[in-house]
């Protein structure tokens, strides 16, 4: 391609991808009388309010709080308990490996709404509904098998002289994996934990359906929103804009991991 | 990568397992229970069979909604792959412009999905959003979202290719780096034009990467609940009423639980059936890309 029609190609794109953003920018900076008085470009009296509403009503801002930890918790489980059985996909062949590996990846391609009323009912039974852990639990669905997936393609890329010379040299395999393993692929721990962080922070089917008051997160209160009269908005276009910020930081971190995670882990 | 024999390798399984036994068997099976029994009352089932399968199998509205389905999927693909792999052609390759990019095409991937469906839902609205008034005052049609099928469908296509083109283009961008540079000169010597390039060595090149993105697209649309959920709700009517929509429907709007649990139990045994083909070509692509 010539490079006129290449640069050409790339605005109109990232023109496309920006406007939807930028307009609802412009809504979060504008009162609701003048979003449905006037259609303007943009904000000519900007104001702050609707962000101010969110950081200092709770209802708004424990959305977040709530997403983060069980954001956050997901990540961790997902990464701790894929790490291990990564290790044993990339290393051994062992009885009904592939079919395990099959398994797993069925999960991950569930459709949730699937599990939908069972783990309402499981979560009811146990006394964890409406707590964060049930929907870290429930994010597991899909995180668990994907960070085996994308686990293993990192390890796959570490040469296995480098386990065995650890183990004639008589590091124990939990040593080993700690002090020496862990350390190589942390590239891919990062890249692996990035996604994680992203599907568990974008999904809304489970987050809105396992909590109800004390771990709502911002999905659910947005859509909840949406669905009541006299909607404001400005007030929704501002929870909008600050449902992208952490997702726009986390990218800022692994950008330069990102084209290599993508191509290695195969996601 | 000879792989050393250990059937003990299965410890290392043991936590996975049991993670994946609370979050996928236990709800599986109770879905099997649900679609096999007709809750009368609360503690007083039936045992009925096949017979919600039987139902759901004879329902229009579900025939209706495989159909939409696998429309919006085949719509998604024809137009993301194409542009998808445009994009990853434009993008530079060294300097700052590459980090530019990259960060820019993965943001519409980390925003929530109902947010991505609010987006949209303030950018088309006619009377607020700067498309629909764009479209209905500047260009004088009368172009409204929540009331006509077609429009629905026009925006939720706008929406799904905003949304996902830059997972194609990032995957694409990823195997073109990956292309060697020996192989560019040697199409250079033999003069040919980047047309013939493109056909000859950049495409057969990406065939893996883009085979994955193929799949996870079509599986992904496959699923999709959130986004239109939050801007048509499935309508108007039932235009947009895809499989996890109606299921959801079913499933805490009548909370008809036995069609509902045979529904999912359909509906994932197209997933597997999908899912399987997807393992399969996965597994020839690698081993293409090692000999």
């Amino acid at each position: 391609m010539k490079s006129k029609s290449r640069i050409f190609v790339l605005i109109i794109f990232f023109v496309f991808l920006f406007l939807p953003i930028y307009w609802m920018i412009n809504m979060s900076l504008r009162t609701n009388a003048d979003i449905l008085h006037t259609l303007a470009l943009y904000p000519t009296d900007p104001t702050f309010a609707n962000y101010i509403k969110i950081f200092t009503d709770s209802d708004w801002y424990s959305g977040y709080i709530n997403a983060i930890i069980y954001v956050t918790i997901n990540t961790l489980i997902s990464l701790t308990v894929a790490l291990p059985a990564a290790y044993a996909f990339s290393r051994y062949r062992f009885m009904g490996d592939t079919q395990v590996f099959f398994w797993l990846l069925t999960n991950r391609m569930a459709p949730a709404a699937v599990f939908l009323l069972p783990f309402f009912q499981l979560y009811t039974t146990v006394g964890l509904l409406d707590t964060h852990i049930a929907v870290a639990l429930a994010h597991c669905l899909f995180n668990v098998p994907l960070a085996v997936w994308i686990l293993e393609g990192f390890m796959s890329g570490i040469p296995r002289e480098i386990d065995e010379t650890a183990f004639i040299d008589g590091c124990t395999m939990p040593r080993f994996f700690i002090t020496i393993f862990i350390p190589l692929i942390r590239a891919g721990i990062g890249v692996t934990a990035f996604f994680c962080f992203m599907f568990s922070w974008v999904e809304l089917l489970f987050a809105r359906t396992l909590t109800i008051t004390n771990a709502k997160p911002i999905s659910a209160v947005m859509t909840r929103t949406i669905s009541a009269t006299g909607l404001d908005w400005g007030l929704l276009a501002a929870a909008g804009v600050l449902t992208i910020v952490p997702g726009a930081l986390v990218i800022w971190f692994v950008r330069n991991y990102m084209a290599k995670g993508f191509a290695l882990g195969r996601v | 990568m000879n792989k050393w024999e250990n059937n003990k390798a299965w410890f290392f399984l043991i936590p996975v397992l049991i993670f994946v036994c609370f979050s996928a068997i236990i709800p599986l099976m109770t879905v099997v229970n649900y679609s096999v029994q007709d809750i009368l009352a609360p503690g007083k089932t039936v045992f009925v069979g096949t017979e919600w399968y039987r139902i759901m199998l004879r329902d229009p509205r579900l025939h209706e909604a495989l159909w939409r389905q696998f429309l919006f999927s085949g719509l998604v693909l024809l137009i993301e792959m194409p542009l998808g792999v445009l994009i990853a052609l434009a993008m530079p390759k060294k300097g700052w412009g590459v980090s530019f990019c990259l960060v820019t095409l993965a943001l519409p991937l980390l925003i929530p999905w109902n947010t991505i469906g609010t987006i949209w839902m303030i950018f088309v609205r006619p009377d607020i959003g700067l498309f629909g008034a764009a479209i209905n005052e500047w260009l004088g049609i009368a172009f409204d979202h929540t009331r006509k099928p077609l429009d629905a469908w026009i925006t939720l296509m706008f929406m799904e290719v905003w949304h996902w083109t830059p997972l194609v283009a990032l995957l694409a961008y990823a195997g073109l780096r990956a292309i060697p540079e020996v192989y560019y000169q040697a199409a250079k010597i033999d003069g040919a034009s980047s047309w013939a390039t493109f056909l000859y060595i950049q495409l057969p090149k990406m065939r893996g990467v883009l085979t994955i993105a193929l799949l996870l697209r079509f599986m992904d649309s496959f699923l999709i609940y959130a986004e239109p959920f939050v801007l048509t709700g499935g309508g108007p009517g039932n235009a947009t009423t895809f499989l996890s929509i109606y299921l959801v429907k079913l499933a805490t709007g009548q909370f008809d639980v036995g069609p509902a649990g045979a529904f999912s139990l359909i509906y994932f045994l197209i997933i597997l059936v999908l899912c399987f083909i997807f393992y399969q070509v996965l597994q020839n692509v690698g081993k293409g890309a090692k000999t």
